[in-house]
Protein backbone atom coordinates (compact mmCIF):
# COMPACT_ATOMS: atom_id res chain seq x y z
CA UNK A 1 0.00 0.00 0.00
CA UNK A 2 1.03 3.53 -0.88
CA UNK A 3 3.26 4.65 2.51
CA UNK A 4 0.58 7.83 2.62
CA UNK A 5 -2.68 6.33 2.82
CA UNK A 6 -3.74 3.34 5.52
CA UNK A 7 -6.91 1.23 4.17
CA UNK A 8 -8.85 -1.61 6.30
CA UNK A 9 -12.21 -3.20 6.32
CA UNK A 10 -13.84 -3.37 9.42
CA UNK A 11 -17.24 -3.92 10.86
CA UNK A 12 -18.71 -3.88 7.41
CA UNK A 13 -16.71 -0.88 6.49
CA UNK A 14 -13.74 0.55 4.45
CA UNK A 15 -11.77 2.67 5.81
CA UNK A 16 -9.32 5.01 4.58
CA UNK A 17 -7.10 7.12 7.01
CA UNK A 18 -5.03 9.89 5.50
CA UNK A 19 -2.03 9.55 7.67
CA UNK A 20 -0.44 12.87 7.21
CA UNK A 21 -3.40 15.32 7.36
CA UNK A 22 -5.10 12.69 9.84
CA UNK A 23 -8.39 12.78 7.78
CA UNK A 24 -10.91 9.76 7.81
CA UNK A 25 -12.91 8.47 4.86
CA UNK A 26 -15.91 5.93 4.62
CA UNK A 27 -15.85 4.37 0.73
CA UNK A 28 -17.44 2.12 -1.62
CA UNK A 29 -15.80 -0.96 -2.79
CA UNK A 30 -14.66 0.26 -6.28
CA UNK A 31 -12.82 3.24 -4.22
CA UNK A 32 -11.21 1.24 -1.72
CA UNK A 33 -10.12 -1.24 -4.50
CA UNK A 34 -8.90 1.38 -6.95
CA UNK A 35 -7.01 2.62 -4.23
CA UNK A 36 -4.43 -0.62 -4.76
CA UNK A 37 -3.91 1.01 -7.91
CA UNK A 38 -4.22 4.96 -7.62
CA UNK A 39 -0.68 6.10 -7.09
CA UNK A 40 0.76 3.51 -9.66
CA UNK A 41 -1.08 3.21 -12.88
CA UNK A 42 -3.00 5.34 -15.32
CA UNK A 43 -7.42 5.41 -15.04
CA UNK A 44 -7.51 2.96 -18.31
CA UNK A 45 -5.47 0.76 -16.53
CA UNK A 46 -7.34 0.08 -13.64
CA UNK A 47 -10.47 0.42 -15.66
CA UNK A 48 -8.54 -2.63 -16.95
CA UNK A 49 -7.43 -4.20 -14.02
CA UNK A 50 -11.15 -4.04 -12.16
CA UNK A 51 -13.50 -4.63 -15.16
CA UNK A 52 -14.76 -8.09 -13.81
CA UNK A 53 -16.37 -6.55 -10.76
CA UNK A 54 -16.94 -2.77 -11.49
CA UNK A 55 -18.16 -0.89 -15.07
CA UNK A 56 -15.94 1.49 -16.26
CA UNK A 57 -17.94 4.16 -15.90
CA UNK A 58 -18.37 3.57 -12.03
CA UNK A 59 -14.59 3.84 -12.07
CA UNK A 60 -14.42 6.79 -13.99
CA UNK A 61 -16.55 8.76 -10.78
CA UNK A 62 -14.94 6.99 -8.48
CA UNK A 63 -11.00 7.62 -9.64
CA UNK A 64 -12.74 11.72 -10.06
CA UNK A 65 -14.04 11.59 -6.09
CA UNK A 66 -10.69 10.51 -5.12
CA UNK A 67 -8.90 13.43 -7.47
CA UNK A 68 -11.19 15.95 -5.24
CA UNK A 69 -10.32 14.51 -2.24
CA UNK A 70 -6.11 14.77 -3.30
CA UNK A 71 -6.88 18.31 -4.88
CA UNK A 72 -8.27 19.29 -1.00
CA UNK A 73 -5.12 17.78 0.56
CA UNK A 74 -6.90 14.66 2.57
CA UNK A 75 -5.84 12.07 0.59
CA UNK A 76 -2.16 10.98 -0.20
CA UNK A 77 -1.20 13.87 1.63
CA UNK A 78 2.47 14.54 2.04
CA UNK A 79 3.87 15.10 5.25
CA UNK A 80 4.39 18.62 5.93
CA UNK A 81 7.77 19.60 5.26
CA UNK A 82 7.89 21.84 8.62
CA UNK A 83 7.41 18.79 10.85
CA UNK A 84 11.09 18.68 11.95
CA UNK A 85 10.47 22.07 12.84
CA UNK A 86 8.35 21.02 15.87
CA UNK A 87 10.62 21.36 18.96
CA UNK A 88 9.88 19.45 22.08
CA UNK A 89 9.55 20.93 25.76
CA UNK A 90 12.81 22.52 25.30
CA UNK A 91 12.54 24.41 28.86
CA UNK A 92 12.52 21.20 30.22
CA UNK A 93 9.16 21.65 31.84
CA UNK A 94 7.91 19.44 34.02
CA UNK A 95 4.51 19.20 34.38
CA UNK A 96 2.44 15.89 35.77
CA UNK A 97 3.72 13.84 38.63
CA UNK A 98 3.11 10.12 39.36
CA UNK A 99 3.73 10.44 43.49
CA UNK A 100 4.56 7.11 44.25
CA UNK A 101 3.08 8.13 48.39
CA UNK A 102 3.52 4.33 49.52
CA UNK A 103 5.84 1.62 48.38
CA UNK A 104 4.04 -1.31 49.80
CA UNK A 105 0.91 -2.63 48.97
CA UNK A 106 -1.79 -4.84 50.75
CA UNK A 107 -2.36 -7.14 47.69
CA UNK A 108 0.21 -9.73 46.34
CA UNK A 109 -1.04 -9.57 42.91
CA UNK A 110 0.85 -11.46 40.58
CA UNK A 111 1.95 -9.76 37.77
CA UNK A 112 2.92 -6.80 40.40
CA UNK A 113 5.68 -4.53 37.78
CA UNK A 114 6.51 -2.78 41.40
CA UNK A 115 7.12 -6.66 43.01
CA UNK A 116 4.63 -6.44 45.20
CA UNK A 117 4.45 -2.42 45.97
CA UNK A 118 8.05 -2.27 47.22
CA UNK A 119 9.40 -1.98 43.83
CA UNK A 120 12.15 -4.04 44.98
CA UNK A 121 13.44 -1.58 47.13
CA UNK A 122 12.49 -1.63 51.58
CA UNK A 123 8.84 -0.86 51.95
CA UNK A 124 8.22 2.84 52.47
CA UNK A 125 5.76 5.44 53.15
CA UNK A 126 6.35 9.10 51.69
CA UNK A 127 6.26 11.88 54.41
CA UNK A 128 5.06 14.97 53.87
CA UNK A 129 8.57 16.92 54.00
CA UNK A 130 9.31 15.02 50.13
CA UNK A 131 5.46 14.85 49.49
CA UNK A 132 5.22 19.27 49.63
CA UNK A 133 8.90 19.09 47.86
CA UNK A 134 7.63 17.58 45.02
CA UNK A 135 4.51 19.57 45.01
CA UNK A 136 6.78 22.68 44.93
CA UNK A 137 9.10 20.68 42.83
CA UNK A 138 6.34 20.90 40.09
CA UNK A 139 5.43 24.37 40.50
CA UNK A 140 8.76 25.60 40.00
CA UNK A 141 9.62 23.58 37.18
CA UNK A 142 6.05 24.16 35.13
CA UNK A 143 7.35 27.16 33.48
CA UNK A 144 4.13 29.16 32.08
CA UNK A 145 1.67 25.51 32.10
CA UNK A 146 -1.10 26.10 34.01
CA UNK A 147 -2.60 22.92 34.38
CA UNK A 148 -0.60 20.17 36.42
CA UNK A 149 -1.23 16.40 37.38
CA UNK A 150 -0.71 14.52 40.19
CA UNK A 151 -1.20 11.09 40.58
CA UNK A 152 -1.23 9.72 44.07
CA UNK A 153 0.32 6.10 43.12
CA UNK A 154 1.96 3.20 44.68
CA UNK A 155 1.99 1.04 45.71
CA UNK A 156 -1.24 1.39 47.51
CA UNK A 157 -1.93 5.06 48.15
CA UNK A 158 -4.89 4.26 50.65
CA UNK A 159 -1.88 3.28 53.12
CA UNK A 160 -1.23 6.56 53.16
CA UNK A 161 -3.91 8.34 52.87
CA UNK A 162 -3.59 11.06 55.44
CA UNK A 163 -0.57 12.37 53.34
CA UNK A 164 -2.74 12.35 50.10
CA UNK A 165 -4.95 14.51 51.90
CA UNK A 166 -2.46 16.66 53.02
CA UNK A 167 -1.16 17.43 50.01
CA UNK A 168 -4.33 17.96 48.25
CA UNK A 169 -4.67 20.36 50.53
CA UNK A 170 -1.23 22.47 50.41
CA UNK A 171 -1.65 21.89 46.67
CA UNK A 172 -4.03 24.11 46.76
CA UNK A 173 -2.32 26.61 48.39
CA UNK A 174 0.26 26.20 45.87
CA UNK A 175 -2.82 27.13 43.34
CA UNK A 176 -3.44 30.09 44.72
CA UNK A 177 -0.12 31.43 45.18
CA UNK A 178 1.36 30.55 41.88
CA UNK A 179 -1.88 30.57 39.84
CA UNK A 180 -1.72 27.01 38.66
CA UNK A 181 -4.51 24.83 38.52
CA UNK A 182 -3.76 21.61 40.08
CA UNK A 183 -5.74 18.20 38.65
CA UNK A 184 -5.63 15.28 41.25
CA UNK A 185 -5.92 11.65 40.70
CA UNK A 186 -5.70 8.74 42.26
CA UNK A 187 -4.81 5.02 41.70
CA UNK A 188 -5.95 2.34 43.80
CA UNK A 189 -6.98 -1.04 44.52
CA UNK A 190 -9.79 0.14 46.62
CA UNK A 191 -9.16 -2.78 49.26
CA UNK A 192 -9.17 0.08 52.22
CA UNK A 193 -11.81 2.25 50.92
CA UNK A 194 -14.52 3.79 53.43
CA UNK A 195 -17.24 6.35 53.56
CA UNK A 196 -14.70 8.65 54.50
CA UNK A 197 -11.88 8.19 51.49
CA UNK A 198 -14.47 7.99 49.23
CA UNK A 199 -16.06 11.29 49.77
CA UNK A 200 -12.34 13.12 49.94
CA UNK A 201 -11.61 11.13 46.62
CA UNK A 202 -14.99 12.02 45.19
CA UNK A 203 -14.54 15.70 46.08
CA UNK A 204 -11.07 16.34 45.31
CA UNK A 205 -9.91 14.00 42.31
CA UNK A 206 -10.57 14.67 39.03
CA UNK A 207 -10.63 10.89 37.96
CA UNK A 208 -9.81 7.78 39.84
CA UNK A 209 -8.10 4.22 38.59
CA UNK A 210 -9.74 1.69 40.30
CA UNK A 211 -7.33 -1.32 40.00
CA UNK A 212 -9.50 -4.61 39.59
CA UNK A 213 -9.55 -7.31 36.79
CA UNK A 214 -12.98 -8.07 35.42
CA UNK A 215 -14.22 -11.31 36.10
CA UNK A 216 -14.58 -12.38 39.37
CA UNK A 217 -12.10 -15.79 38.71
CA UNK A 218 -9.60 -13.61 36.45
CA UNK A 219 -9.09 -11.15 39.62
CA UNK A 220 -9.05 -13.66 42.14
CA UNK A 221 -5.87 -15.88 39.98
CA UNK A 222 -3.85 -12.67 39.79
CA UNK A 223 -4.71 -10.24 42.54
CA UNK A 224 -4.56 -11.93 46.10
CA UNK A 225 -4.23 -10.94 49.38
CA UNK A 226 -1.73 -10.78 51.83
CA UNK A 227 -3.04 -14.23 52.84
CA UNK A 228 -3.49 -15.17 49.65
CA UNK A 229 -6.68 -15.02 48.93
CA UNK A 230 -8.82 -13.84 46.26
CA UNK A 231 -9.46 -9.64 46.45
CA UNK A 232 -12.62 -9.84 44.24
CA UNK A 233 -15.74 -9.73 47.24
CA UNK A 234 -13.72 -7.42 49.41
CA UNK A 235 -12.97 -5.02 46.74
CA UNK A 236 -15.98 -4.56 44.52
CA UNK A 237 -18.16 -3.23 46.49
CA UNK A 238 -16.21 -0.49 47.55
CA UNK A 239 -15.58 0.33 43.84
CA UNK A 240 -19.64 0.25 43.59
CA UNK A 241 -20.15 2.42 46.84
CA UNK A 242 -17.14 5.37 45.10
CA UNK A 243 -19.14 5.21 41.63
CA UNK A 244 -22.64 5.18 42.94
CA UNK A 245 -21.49 8.85 44.64
CA UNK A 246 -19.27 9.95 42.10
CA UNK A 247 -21.82 11.84 39.91
CA UNK A 248 -20.36 12.91 36.61
CA UNK A 249 -16.83 12.95 37.43
CA UNK A 250 -14.41 10.94 35.67
CA UNK A 251 -13.02 7.39 36.90
CA UNK A 252 -11.95 3.98 34.98
CA UNK A 253 -12.45 0.36 36.54
CA UNK A 254 -8.73 -0.41 35.14
CA UNK A 255 -8.44 -4.19 34.49
CA UNK A 256 -5.25 -5.80 33.24
CA UNK A 257 -4.72 -8.66 31.26
CA UNK A 258 -2.25 -11.45 30.78
CA UNK A 259 -1.60 -14.87 28.30
CA UNK A 260 -4.32 -16.31 31.10
CA UNK A 261 -7.59 -13.82 29.99
CA UNK A 262 -6.96 -13.33 26.38
CA UNK A 263 -10.75 -13.45 26.39
CA UNK A 264 -10.32 -9.65 27.96
CA UNK A 265 -13.37 -8.76 26.47
CA UNK A 266 -15.40 -10.79 28.45
CA UNK A 267 -13.80 -8.85 31.82
CA UNK A 268 -15.17 -5.62 30.03
CA UNK A 269 -18.23 -6.67 29.90
CA UNK A 270 -18.55 -8.15 33.50
CA UNK A 271 -17.47 -4.44 34.34
CA UNK A 272 -20.62 -3.35 32.07
CA UNK A 273 -23.01 -5.54 33.91
CA UNK A 274 -21.92 -4.77 37.37
CA UNK A 275 -22.64 -0.97 36.73
CA UNK A 276 -19.22 0.30 35.53
CA UNK A 277 -19.28 2.36 32.37
CA UNK A 278 -15.83 3.86 32.04
CA UNK A 279 -13.32 1.10 31.60
CA UNK A 280 -9.66 0.18 30.48
CA UNK A 281 -8.45 -3.39 30.10
CA UNK A 282 -4.57 -2.96 30.03
CA UNK A 283 -1.65 -5.61 27.93
CA UNK A 284 0.56 -7.05 31.44
CA UNK A 285 3.47 -5.14 30.89
CA UNK A 286 6.60 -7.73 32.07
CA UNK A 287 9.70 -9.39 31.38
CA UNK A 288 8.82 -11.85 28.26
CA UNK A 289 9.60 -14.83 30.23
CA UNK A 290 7.17 -14.78 32.90
CA UNK A 291 4.40 -17.71 31.93
CA UNK A 292 1.68 -14.91 32.43
CA UNK A 293 3.08 -12.65 29.62
CA UNK A 294 1.61 -11.93 26.66
CA UNK A 295 3.82 -13.42 23.46
CA UNK A 296 4.05 -12.76 19.93
CA UNK A 297 2.12 -16.30 19.75
CA UNK A 298 -0.80 -14.87 21.46
CA UNK A 299 -0.92 -11.89 18.90
CA UNK A 300 -3.38 -13.77 16.80
CA UNK A 301 -6.00 -14.20 19.48
CA UNK A 302 -5.67 -11.01 20.79
CA UNK A 303 -6.18 -8.72 17.51
CA UNK A 304 -9.41 -11.14 17.41
CA UNK A 305 -10.25 -10.23 20.78
CA UNK A 306 -10.26 -6.47 20.07
CA UNK A 307 -12.13 -6.99 16.88
CA UNK A 308 -14.94 -8.77 18.78
CA UNK A 309 -14.90 -6.77 21.45
CA UNK A 310 -15.66 -3.59 18.85
CA UNK A 311 -18.71 -5.23 16.95
CA UNK A 312 -20.59 -5.58 20.73
CA UNK A 313 -19.14 -2.40 21.47
CA UNK A 314 -21.08 -0.85 18.91
CA UNK A 315 -24.10 -2.65 19.60
CA UNK A 316 -23.99 -1.16 23.71
CA UNK A 317 -23.04 2.24 22.41
CA UNK A 318 -25.82 2.79 20.31
CA UNK A 319 -28.13 2.00 23.55
CA UNK A 320 -26.01 3.58 25.60
CA UNK A 321 -23.32 6.64 25.15
CA UNK A 322 -21.79 6.53 28.56
CA UNK A 323 -20.49 3.04 27.57
CA UNK A 324 -16.24 3.99 27.59
CA UNK A 325 -13.38 1.60 26.91
CA UNK A 326 -10.39 3.96 27.04
CA UNK A 327 -8.68 2.41 23.53
CA UNK A 328 -11.78 2.44 21.65
CA UNK A 329 -12.07 6.24 22.60
CA UNK A 330 -10.95 8.52 19.35
CA UNK A 331 -11.91 11.89 18.63
CA UNK A 332 -11.18 12.77 15.26
CA UNK A 333 -11.69 16.27 15.25
CA UNK A 334 -10.90 17.77 18.52
CA UNK A 335 -8.21 15.37 19.56
CA UNK A 336 -4.39 16.33 20.13
CA UNK A 337 -2.39 18.59 17.85
CA UNK A 338 0.39 17.55 16.21
CA UNK A 339 2.97 18.20 18.51
CA UNK A 340 1.33 16.19 20.91
CA UNK A 341 1.22 13.46 18.43
CA UNK A 342 4.87 12.96 17.94
CA UNK A 343 5.78 13.33 21.37
CA UNK A 344 3.99 10.81 22.96
CA UNK A 345 3.31 10.36 26.85
CA UNK A 346 6.56 13.05 28.04
CA UNK A 347 7.53 10.59 30.52
CA UNK A 348 10.85 11.82 31.49
CA UNK A 349 10.83 15.12 30.20
CA UNK A 350 7.29 16.48 31.45
CA UNK A 351 6.42 13.49 33.34
CA UNK A 352 8.05 12.16 35.99
CA UNK A 353 7.48 9.53 38.92
CA UNK A 354 8.51 10.08 42.47
CA UNK A 355 9.29 7.76 45.06
CA UNK A 356 9.33 7.60 48.76
CA UNK A 357 12.18 9.01 49.06
CA UNK A 358 11.62 11.84 46.71
CA UNK A 359 13.97 10.08 44.26
CA UNK A 360 12.90 11.05 40.17
CA UNK A 361 12.83 8.53 37.65
CA UNK A 362 11.25 9.07 33.90
CA UNK A 363 7.96 7.24 34.93
CA UNK A 364 6.63 4.81 37.24
CA UNK A 365 7.24 1.84 35.39
CA UNK A 366 10.93 2.24 35.53
CA UNK A 367 10.89 2.93 39.45
CA UNK A 368 13.20 0.75 41.53
CA UNK A 369 16.16 0.40 38.74
CA UNK A 370 18.90 2.46 40.05
CA UNK A 371 20.07 3.57 36.00
CA UNK A 372 16.96 5.15 35.41
CA UNK A 373 17.17 7.33 38.68
CA UNK A 374 16.91 11.17 37.06
CA UNK A 375 16.90 13.10 39.80
CA UNK A 376 15.86 13.93 43.27
CA UNK A 377 12.78 16.93 44.26
CA UNK A 378 15.26 18.16 46.48
CA UNK A 379 18.50 18.28 44.48
CA UNK A 380 16.45 18.58 41.03
CA UNK A 381 17.35 16.94 37.82
CA UNK A 382 20.98 15.45 37.82
CA UNK A 383 21.12 13.18 34.61
CA UNK A 384 20.69 15.92 31.86
CA UNK A 385 21.78 13.33 29.50
CA UNK A 386 18.57 10.86 30.47
CA UNK A 387 15.83 13.02 29.96
CA UNK A 388 17.29 14.19 26.62
CA UNK A 389 17.47 10.51 25.64
CA UNK A 390 13.75 10.09 26.80
CA UNK A 391 13.05 13.51 25.01
CA UNK A 392 14.63 12.10 21.96
CA UNK A 393 12.71 9.06 21.91
CA UNK A 394 9.50 10.06 19.50
CA UNK A 395 8.15 9.33 16.45
CA UNK A 396 10.25 11.02 14.13
CA UNK A 397 13.20 9.69 16.04
CA UNK A 398 12.63 5.83 15.90
CA UNK A 399 13.01 3.74 12.95
CA UNK A 400 10.34 1.84 12.77
CA UNK A 401 7.76 4.50 13.88
CA UNK A 402 8.83 6.41 10.96
CA UNK A 403 7.21 4.65 8.19
CA UNK A 404 4.14 3.41 10.28
CA UNK A 405 0.82 4.43 9.60
CA UNK A 406 -0.29 4.97 13.04
CA UNK A 407 2.50 6.66 14.04
CA UNK A 408 0.01 10.04 15.18
CA UNK A 409 -2.15 8.18 16.87
CA UNK A 410 -0.27 5.79 19.13
CA UNK A 411 2.50 8.60 19.39
CA UNK A 412 5.76 5.58 19.65
CA UNK A 413 4.41 3.54 22.46
CA UNK A 414 5.45 3.10 25.83
CA UNK A 415 8.83 3.28 26.60
CA UNK A 416 8.70 0.94 29.58
CA UNK A 417 7.62 -1.71 27.37
CA UNK A 418 10.30 -0.71 24.86
CA UNK A 419 12.86 -1.79 27.28
CA UNK A 420 11.40 -4.30 29.02
CA UNK A 421 11.76 -6.35 25.55
CA UNK A 422 14.50 -4.91 23.77
CA UNK A 423 16.41 -2.88 26.56
CA UNK A 424 15.66 0.25 24.15
CA UNK A 425 13.53 2.48 24.16
CA UNK A 426 14.05 3.53 21.06
CA UNK A 427 13.11 -0.05 19.61
CA UNK A 428 9.20 -0.21 20.44
CA UNK A 429 7.49 -3.38 21.78
CA UNK A 430 6.27 -5.09 18.43
CA UNK A 431 3.20 -7.18 20.70
CA UNK A 432 1.99 -3.10 21.85
CA UNK A 433 2.53 -2.18 18.30
CA UNK A 434 0.18 -4.83 17.06
CA UNK A 435 -2.26 -4.44 19.73
CA UNK A 436 -2.06 -0.57 19.19
CA UNK A 437 -2.83 -0.75 15.41
CA UNK A 438 -5.56 -2.88 15.82
CA UNK A 439 -7.27 -0.87 18.45
CA UNK A 440 -6.97 2.15 16.37
CA UNK A 441 -8.85 0.40 13.66
CA UNK A 442 -11.09 -0.60 16.31
CA UNK A 443 -11.91 2.80 17.28
CA UNK A 444 -12.44 4.10 14.23
CA UNK A 445 -14.39 1.68 12.86
CA UNK A 446 -16.71 2.15 16.11
CA UNK A 447 -17.08 5.71 14.92
CA UNK A 448 -18.08 5.15 11.61
CA UNK A 449 -20.42 3.21 12.48
CA UNK A 450 -21.60 5.68 15.37
CA UNK A 451 -21.86 8.16 12.90
CA UNK A 452 -24.16 6.89 10.70
CA UNK B 1 -19.83 12.57 -3.12
CA UNK B 2 -21.35 9.63 -4.51
CA UNK B 3 -19.05 6.61 -3.48
CA UNK B 4 -17.01 8.58 -0.18
CA UNK B 5 -17.87 10.12 2.85
CA UNK B 6 -15.28 12.00 4.70
CA UNK B 7 -16.10 11.52 8.22
CA UNK B 8 -12.82 13.81 9.83
CA UNK B 9 -11.29 15.86 7.03
CA UNK B 10 -9.44 17.52 9.80
CA UNK B 11 -6.19 18.91 9.05
CA UNK B 12 -3.56 17.74 11.37
CA UNK B 13 -0.71 20.08 9.43
CA UNK B 14 -2.79 23.34 10.70
CA UNK B 15 -1.89 22.20 14.44
CA UNK B 16 1.81 22.62 14.38
CA UNK B 17 1.15 26.66 13.62
CA UNK B 18 -1.20 26.99 16.71
CA UNK B 19 -0.45 23.60 18.58
CA UNK B 20 1.85 22.69 21.07
CA UNK B 21 0.75 24.94 24.25
CA UNK B 22 1.15 21.80 26.53
CA UNK B 23 -1.93 21.71 28.77
CA UNK B 24 -3.38 18.70 28.08
CA UNK B 25 -3.08 15.86 30.04
CA UNK B 26 -0.95 13.32 29.83
CA UNK B 27 -1.82 10.82 28.14
CA UNK B 28 -0.24 7.83 30.50
CA UNK B 29 -2.11 9.55 33.88
CA UNK B 30 -5.79 9.28 32.44
CA UNK B 31 -5.98 5.60 32.89
CA UNK B 32 -3.59 3.45 31.70
CA UNK B 33 -0.89 3.82 33.38
CA UNK B 34 0.79 1.72 30.97
CA UNK B 35 0.31 1.97 27.37
CA UNK B 36 0.85 4.99 25.28
CA UNK B 37 -2.01 6.06 23.29
CA UNK B 38 -2.55 9.68 22.57
CA UNK B 39 -5.00 9.78 19.55
CA UNK B 40 -7.55 9.76 22.44
CA UNK B 41 -6.76 12.55 24.33
CA UNK B 42 -8.30 15.67 24.24
CA UNK B 43 -7.25 19.02 23.40
CA UNK B 44 -6.87 21.67 25.62
CA UNK B 45 -6.87 24.59 23.51
CA UNK B 46 -10.39 24.92 21.38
Amino acid sequence: MDGRIHKFNLNNRNIVLDINSGAVHVVDDVVYHILDYYSTRSLEEIIDLLKDRFDGNTIKEAYDEIKILIDNGVLYSEETSTMNKIKYNEDNVVKALCLHVAHDCNLRCKYCFASQGDFKGDRSLMNLEVGKRALEFLVENSANRRNLEVDFFGGEPLMNFELVKELVYYGRELENKSNKHFRFTITTNGLLLDDEKIDFINEHMDNVVMSLDGRKEINDNMRKTVSGQGSYDVILPKFKALIEKRGDKDYYIRGTFTSYNLDFSKDALDFYEKGFKKISIEPVVTEPDEEYALREEHIETILAEYESFSKDYIEIKKKDKDFLFFHFMIDLDQGPCIAKRVTGCGAGAEYMAVTPEGDLYPCHQFVGDENFKIGNVFSGIEKDELREEFKEANVLNKDECRSCWARYYCSGGCHANAYNTNRDIMKPYKIGCEMEKKRIECAISILANLLE
Amino acid sequence: MKYIKTISGSNMKDTILKGGCGECQTSCQSACKTSCTVGNQKCENR
